[in-house]
């Protein structure tokens, strides 16, 4: 297995300025703040947490579609962090995006053909090679060639969603970072591109980043996954190790809290009080403990590292791991 | 009628008249609920489950939507021959709304406190003070602390979560008997939807009014209803109780709702997505609506239209499989 993919200590803070004439900086909103993780070559690594945890951004850093301001990115083999002009716009063709909102980030004014079109022209393929490419696309997402004339308001959000998957698939690339691709969509199309996603994936070697806030879809889809809170990954592992015996307390309350399915399975549920504090400001010491039920001082003074926590090489950020997983495993 | 109802909707029919034809949004839906009840509507998007919520409420944009059948009995009073000005007593303070939307509902340009005192006192003769002391009760109640600031507060200072509160507080404003919660934790994060639904299932033990939950997620409908409507295309094509509905569903739409879900086991397993999508409500299909797409559908199901079949005294399915059912046990 090769990584494809390796953000080492990834960090993108936004600065806070105040004053219209001379602007300086009175702080910094720290959106992604540290983060290391590895994806494998035709393997697909799964970013969950909650509104404003930093998922997005770190995913629209890795593509350099805003600047890091710390740490490192791997792709390839290549240090791409500081990659800029042709050398960037090169990369791009390996790199694409699967957006979360069909509606908006498709053109209205274009047809699907031109949508495809686009990315191909970009990088100069000619008009005939062009048609054959995009009916051969059009085919491999489930649509059919009839469709290329036609806009984006006459499909529905599945449909629109595969002309999505579509154009980010015409230049063959290694990576597709989706972003949030299936929330928008309802439950029984959802498994329709779910599926569609990990047909192409085994089809093409596609290597994902799949990021979202339901803990069901990214238990499906991903081999790995990492849990995200406030700029930080608190834990990561193997899709069945992590849900199965989640180690960090924040973790726990996230899969205690989705509602299952299952009328007969009452579970005991962690609610967790209060709401995520504000990235400008984070809590000292570990972030999560202005609400994690296991707190302690040390918690409020020491900000915990990521650590080994099973012979399957989980890892997760807690002082208490040991006692925490003793309590809910 | 033996059993006394709180609310009660007999063969509903709200249709929008657009230009390019007539959108049948609801096409004869009928259900009840009983007081202290809570009764799930479950359906994707442009099945009418809103509809269905706002028909209730007399809410519908009226034009291009009107009610063109059906009635709606509330406590026996029918709310269809109730002018707009009788309604605007029954609303918010029998009946009760919350939305999908907590930062769409709230006005932005004024506090929390403003716009809660502004809806006690529309309902409730009292003075600002008295409804001020009412407003801070409200937000007790729901679960938001230090009330008295926060009341000085504007809706883009609160969180999503804590704004739904503000708007289930709203709602509560009146002690209403029912509330009817349209798809309340969707726009939520998943810890904060935990939240909001264990603090309506407390209200509805302290207060004991009834709830019509509207959502598209099974897993909330599993958490918190005791009767579930399945709806499809401005139809109801199964009603249940809540245990029934997982273990025994009978219409195949159900079954591919409930496999839809991905499934957080060990083992994957592909999805069994519904293939297709749902029919353009201008143009139904003849027969079945959910033919197209149904995988035991045959060519009688695209001819006739089935009725909705009695299976036993709590379990209604529309689906031909089970009309055969019906003959023989009557």
């Amino acid at each position: 297995m090769t990584t494809l993919l390796e953000v080492k200590d990834l960090e993108k803070h936004f600065p806070i300025t105040r004053g219209a004439i001379i602007p300086h900086k009175v702080g910094a909103v720290k959106a992604v703040d540290g983060i290391s993780f590895k994806v494998e070559q035709g393997k697909t690594l799964g970013l969950v947490g909650e509104s404003g945890c930093g998922k997005s951004t770190t995913g629209r850093t890795i593509l350099k579609l805003t600047e890091p301001t710390g740490g490192h990115i791997y792709f390839d083999g290549q240090e791409i962090t500081h990659l800029k002009g042709e050398k960037l716009r090169r990369l791009r063709q390996d790199m694409q995006l699967i957006f979360q909102d069909p509606f908006a980030s498709l053109n209205p004014r274009m047809t699907v053909e031109q949508i495809i079109a686009e990315p191909l022209k970009v990088f100069g393929m000619h008009k005939e090679e062009r048609q054959k490419r995009i009916n051969y696309l059009l085919e491999v997402v489930g649509l059919s060639s009839y469709h290329k004339e036609r806009y984006p308001h006459e499909f529905s959000g599945g449909q629109r969603q595969r002309v999505g998957i579509a154009r980010a698939l015409a230049l063959e690339p290694k990576l597709i970072i989706c972003d949030e691709p299936v929330s928008a969509l309802d439950v029984s199309i959802q498994a329709q591109v779910v599926n569609l996603m990990e047909d192409l994936q085994k089809a093409f070697g596609l290597t994902y980043v799949f990021i979202a806030h339901d803990l069901g879809v990214v238990h499906h889809i991903s081999d790995q996954v990492a849990v995200m809170y406030l700029g930080e990954i608190v834990e990561l592992g193997s899709y069945d190790e992590l849900y199965a015996h989640p180690k960090h307390p924040y973790t726990q309350a996230l899969l205690s809290a989705i509602p299952e399915a299952n009328p007969h399975r009452k579970k005991e549920r962690i609610v967790l009080k209060g709401d995520v504090p504000s990235p400008a400001t984070p809590p000292t010491g570990c972030k999560f403990h202005t609400r994690c039920p296991f707190a302690e001082q040390r918690c409020r003074l020491e900000k915990p590292t990521m650590k080994v926590v099973s012979l399957t090489g989980q890892e997760a950020a807690c002082h208490f791991v040991e006692e925490v997983s003793d309590v809910v495993g | 009628m033996e059993e006394q109802y709180l609310l009660k909707v007999d063969n509903l029919h709200t249709h929008f008249f657009t230009k390019t034809g007539v959108v049948k949004a609801v096409d004869g839906v009928s259900f009840s609920i009983r007081s202290g009840e809570t009764l799930g509507i479950v359906g994707e998007s442009g099945s009418g489950k809103s509809i269905t919520a706002l028909s209730i409420m007399k809410l519908v944009p009226n034009p291009p939507g009107r009610i063109v059948e059906g009635a709606i009995y509330y406590n026996g009073e029918d709310l269809m021959s109730k002018s707009e000005k009788q309604m605007r007593r029954i609303r918010g303070n029998k009946l009760s709304m919350i939305f999908q939307d907590p930062m769409t509902s709230l006005n932005p340009v004024f506090t929390i406190g403003r716009q809660l005192v502004e809806t006690v006192r529309a309902h409730r003769d009292l003075s600002k003070r008295q409804a001020e002391a009412r407003a801070i009760e409200l937000l007790t109640l729901v679960g938001i602390p230090d009330p008295k600031q926060r009341l000085k507060n504007y809706p883009h200072e609160f969180s999503g979560g804590m704004r739904q509160r503000v708007m289930i507080a709203m709602a509560l404003a009146c002690d209403p008997e029912l509330l009817i919660a349209d798809e309340p934790t969707t726009a939520l994060d998943v810890t904060v939807q935990a939240q909001i639904l264990e603090l309506l299932k407390r209200l509805q033990e302290e207060l004991g009014m009834a709830i019509i939950m509207i959502t598209h997620d099974l897993g909330v409908v599993a958490e918190i209803c005791d009767r579930v409507m399945v709806m499809y295309a401005g139809r109801q094509v199964e009603f249940t109780n809540r245990i029934a509905l997982f273990d025994h569903p009978k219409h195949p739409y159900t079954w591919g709702l409930l496999d839809s879900i991905p499934k957080m086991e060990k083992e994957k397993r592909r999805l069994q997505a519904i293939a297709g999508h749902p029919p353009d409500l201008r143009y139904l299909p003849q027969g079945c609506y959910f033919a197209d797409r149904c995988k035991q559908a045959t060519e009688e199901c695209k001819m006739h239209e089935p009725t909705l079949t009695k299976l036993d005294d709590h379990h209604l399915v529309r689906c031909l499989l089970y009309e055969d059912i019906k003959v023989e046990s009557t």
